[in-house]
């Protein structure tokens, strides 16, 4: 197939889906009487500098997730307890960096893999569950969710400090705290340092994924586990390891901002991220590319939700609205350009070969 | 390899009204033939058996007649018209039903819900319902109630509600699909009571098996596939089990093995009393014991679901003996994983070769890789070697004739018989020291057949050991040195495969050689 083929393929599936959503929004627009105009005046307008920055702080963080999701997704491990690991995780991390216990950054990193370990493990309890019980992954990680909220507000009462209504962890000290980088000099939000955790974590999935053997094993037990029970794959141990690096992954999310913003655990804490994780691995088809994209696209649509109210007088639930539909279209899309591509390599394949041998004649398959 | 194929022999005597004719049907799927050339009259009134191998085209057959793929060449004709099914319920418009192997039934609802569902138009649902129900029930004996929760039924039972749902329908011709399959003997006895009252009310039923013994007490004729086609139709009192296995796997003479014997004396594998039970206990595999030395094909004979596949999974670590060893050169490898027993040196060609052997929506490259994730040249250490593993891909596309434009084309593009090439060719990879080969040419056209006997020819020259399974005597006889048959898990005769003859094998296969 040639390159712009294979290119055009791929593409052709999500620009179904915008349109699809696009479509969808603008007609629940107009049954509820809005101004559609004024909506795609709102989300066509490119984003001030001060937006563009915190776009992409939230693409970080959605990235993070996306991959965390996508790592189950993979071998076929539906891993919703994302939302349950990186509140956890970011919990134990902010609780340990406000303990200062360890000096200056020596402490940041200690903290950042406290929350990767404590992710892991808390995703790890589902991959035992699955492995030894039968538990689906799914049932026990939405129970893992519920429960990780509980265990926090637990211990956040014994070991927290109240700051007037509420209570958080100790903040942390000012030498464990991660700078922010400044991308335009008028705007009053920076990038928060750690967001360039997600460019590490991307090159890393896909260098897991594609160059090494455990994640040639990974892909193959997601492709067809009976070809890799017949490989020679242990499938039970690697769906305990892909769990526990999808945690570990988890664990990521909250860093950014709590490193650079809020410096403590508390109500201002980020929520339902892992949830979004989930939409956004599902856009970018669980490719840490198309993940960036889909991180890039969800981000950028919030954003300008948030203008929606102001400038054309919409609820921004609108756009939460569109995300869902893109994620639905998507999946379908994907599903239908998926069966197309297998006819066209099917015939190609076909008409190729039947080139060759008419060069060639073959015996045709007269069984005996 | 040429052998003759006899002729198809004209429908039994007396068949001028055919309720189903099909002449000529062929279908082909991309680069694989799975039907051709068949010929089959089933005359009104009868039970007609449909016998072959697994893979021998039934049902691709029975798919084509149901409406649910069209035939590429040939006729259907039904009570006199030619006809032409777009989809099943072209198929049921006409009369023709068809029971599946694997019940299609919502275990939630009743028999009267399951039965009426998507048929609602016919009686509606409720009291009318009801009353058909009980009327064809009663006509044949079902003894169904109509108001009871389908959770709480048997095997037996579920599989006459199947049937209900086709009677209900108006089907006058059932096609049914291996459906004593999952029944034990006495709803055997029971299922073919039911039969046999249908065809006294007039119906048709073609019976899908491979099960020899039943075919011959239920059915009025039989049709044989084998390799696609329909071989022969006899009927059931001019022939014994054995003349059908015979029929079933190929009698034709084989090709004289006119090669020098390689056999050594180095023993490769020592298998000694493996017992394998399923996971409720019952004996799968028992008293397994057998040598093979380095340059030697163990042949291994058997009716399909005799254990073959229990064996082949045993040895290669995916299923747990709980008695008995393996011994590979000189180290017992009984405990060792899937993984460590290929990285010994062990091929594997297995069965299913889209399941087990290779990642359909992946490239050939990639394919390279599976099965030989530890090993070079694809892997170095931890890390894949992509251009090792692209460059060995291009050398097994050369050596072996796998015809893909390229090593960037998926899997599934290809055809099962180039598929299999691919897979021979990796697994010859590594220099191997046993190769197990279950169903190396099953699927696979002529060609390519041919051409995968004469690898394993080459390879067992150059002192591999081979554990060769499968149900085509022409192959077994044509590349073992030693051919062992398996029945009801147990290893019951050993041959010499210059002097065997089919009747001598087909009677070991069928165990009729312990009942006389």
């Amino acid at each position: 197939m040639s390159l712009v083929k294979r290119v055009g393929l791929a593409l052709a599936a999500p620009v179904l889906a915008f349109v699809v959503a696009g479509i969808v929004a603008s007609l629940v627009l107009s049954i509820t009487g809005d101004d559609v105009g004024g909506f795609w005046d709102v989300m066509f307008t490119w984003p001030a500098h001060r937006n563009i920055v915190s776009i992409l702080n939230t693409t970080a963080l959605l990235y993070l997730s996306g991959v965390a999701a996508a790592i189950g997704f993979r071998m076929n491990l539906f891993n919703i307890g994302v939302e349950g690991q990186y509140k956890i995780a970011g919990f134990a991390a902010a609780a340990f960096a406000g303990e200062a216990w360890l000096p200056g950054k020596l402490n940041t990193v200690a903290a950042i893999i406290v929350a990767m370990v404590v992710g892991a493990l808390w995703a790890g309890i589902a991959g035992v569950l699955r492995v030894t019980r039968g538990v689906s992954e799914v049932i026990s990680t939405i129970m893992l969710n519920a429960i990780a909220g509980s265990v926090i507000t637990y211990i956040i009462f014994k070991i927290g400090v109240n700051n007037g209504n509420a209570t958080n962890t100790k903040a942390m000290p000012e030498g464990t705290r991660v700078g922010t980088i400044n991308l335009f000099k008028d705007s009053p939000t920076e990038l928060y340092g750690l967001s360039l955790l997600a460019v590490v974590v991307g090159v890393g999935f896909w260098v897991l994924l594609n160059r090494t053997r455990f994640g040639f094993d990974l892909r193959a037990a997601g492709a067809s586990e009976s070809a890799a029970i017949a490989s020679g794959v242990n499938v039970k141990k690697m769906i305990v390891i892909a769990m526990l690096l999808s945690g570990a992954v988890a664990g990521l999310v909250g860093l950014p901002t709590m490193f650079s913003d809020s410096f403590a655990y508390g109500s201002s804490f980020q929520t339902g991220l892992g949830f979004t994780g989930i939409a956004v691995a599902l856009l970018g088809r669980n490719n840490p590319i198309g993940i960036a994209f889909g991180a890039l696209i969800f981000a950028f649509l919030s954003e300008q939700a948030t203008l929606l109210n102001i400038l054309a007088g919409i609820s921004p639930d609108i756009v939460s609205v569109t995300q869902g539909v893109i994620v639905l279209a998507v999946v379908i899309a994907y599903e239908v350009v998926r069966r197309y591509r297998v006819r066209l390599e099917q015939s190609e394949v076909a008409a190729q070969l039947a080139d060759q041998s008419r060069a060639t004649p073959q015996t045709e398959g007269v069984a005996s | 390899m040429t052998t003759v194929v006899e002729p198809p022999s004209p429908a039994p005597s007396g068949a001028a009204s055919g309720a189903i004719e099909l002449r000529g049907i062929g279908k082909r799927f991309p680069g694989v033939i799975a039907n051709h050339d068949i010929d089959i009259t089933i005359r009104t009134g009868t039970i007609h058996a449909l016998v072959g191998e697994n893979g021998a085209g039934k049902s691709t057959l029975m798919k084509i007649l149901y409406g649910v793929q069209k035939p590429d060449d040939g006729t259907i004709t039904v009570n006199g018209s030619e006809v032409s099914f777009a989809t099943p319920a072209d198929a049921i418009d006409r009369g023709i039903g068809m029971v599946f192997q694997h019940f299609m039934l919502a275990d939630n609802l009743t028999v009267l819900e399951n039965v009426a569902l998507g048929a609602e138009k016919l009686h509606g649902i409720g009291d009318a319902a009801r009353a058909e129900i009980l009327t064809i029930s009663k006509r044949y004996g079902f003894e169904l109630d109509p108001d009871e929760l389908v959770e709480t039924l048997g095997v037996g039972e579920r599989q006459r509600v199947e049937i209900l749902k086709v009677l209900y329908r108006g089907a006058k011709i059932i096609i049914l699909d291996e459906p004593t399959a999952v029944l034990v003997p006495q709803e055997v006895d029971a299922l073919f009571a039911n039969l046999r009252e249908l065809k006294a009310q007039g119906h048709t039923l073609i019976f899908i098996s491979h099960k020899l013994d039943e075919v011959l007490a239920v059915a009025d004729d039989i049709t044989v596939m084998r390799r696609g086609t329909t071989v022969t139709s006899v009927k059931p009192a001019d022939v014994t089990a054995r003349k059908l296995a015979e029929l079933m796997v190929g009698s034709e003479l084989p090709s004289p093995s006119t090669e020098e014997s390689t056999v050594t004396d180095t023993v490769l594998l020592s298998v000694s009393d493996i017992e394998l039970h399923d996971s409720l206990g019952r004996t799968e595999l028992a008293d397994i014991s057998f040598d093979i030395h380095a340059g030697e094909v163990l042949g291994i004979a058997g009716v399909e679901g005799n254990g073959q596949t229990e064996l082949v999974e045993t040895l290669i670590g995916m299923r747990h003996p709980i008695a008995g060893t393996v011994r590979l050169g000189d180290q017992d490898i009984s405990q060792w994983s899937t993984r460590e027993r290929r990285e010994s040196g062990i091929g594997y060609i297995p069965e299913d070769r889209q399941r087990h052997g290779l990642l359909l929506d992946s490239p050939l490259w990639e394919n390279r890789i599976l099965g030989h994730q530890t090993r070079r040249p694809s892997v170095k250490g931890g890390w894949l070697d992509v251009g090792g593993a692209r460059q060995d891909s291009e050398r097994i596309v050369e050596e072996y004739d796998v015809r893909t434009p390229g090593i960037d084309t998926t899997a599934r593009a290809l055809s099962g018989g180039n598929q299999q090439k691919f897979i021979v060719g990796r697994e010859m990879s590594g220099d191997p020291v046993l190769l197990i080969a279950s169903h190396p040419t099953r699927g696979v056209d002529v060609g390519a057949q041919a051409q995968i006997w004469g690898h394993i020819k080459q390879a067992r020259k150059n002192g591999l050991a081979v554990l060769l399974i499968s149900a085509d005597l022409d192959e077994l006889i044509g590349l073992s040195d030693t051919i062992r048959v398996l029945l009801r898990g147990r290893l019951v005769g050993e041959f010499d495969p210059q002097t065997v003859t089919p009747q001598e094998l087909g009677s070991a296969m069928t165990g009729a050689g312990d009942d006389q």
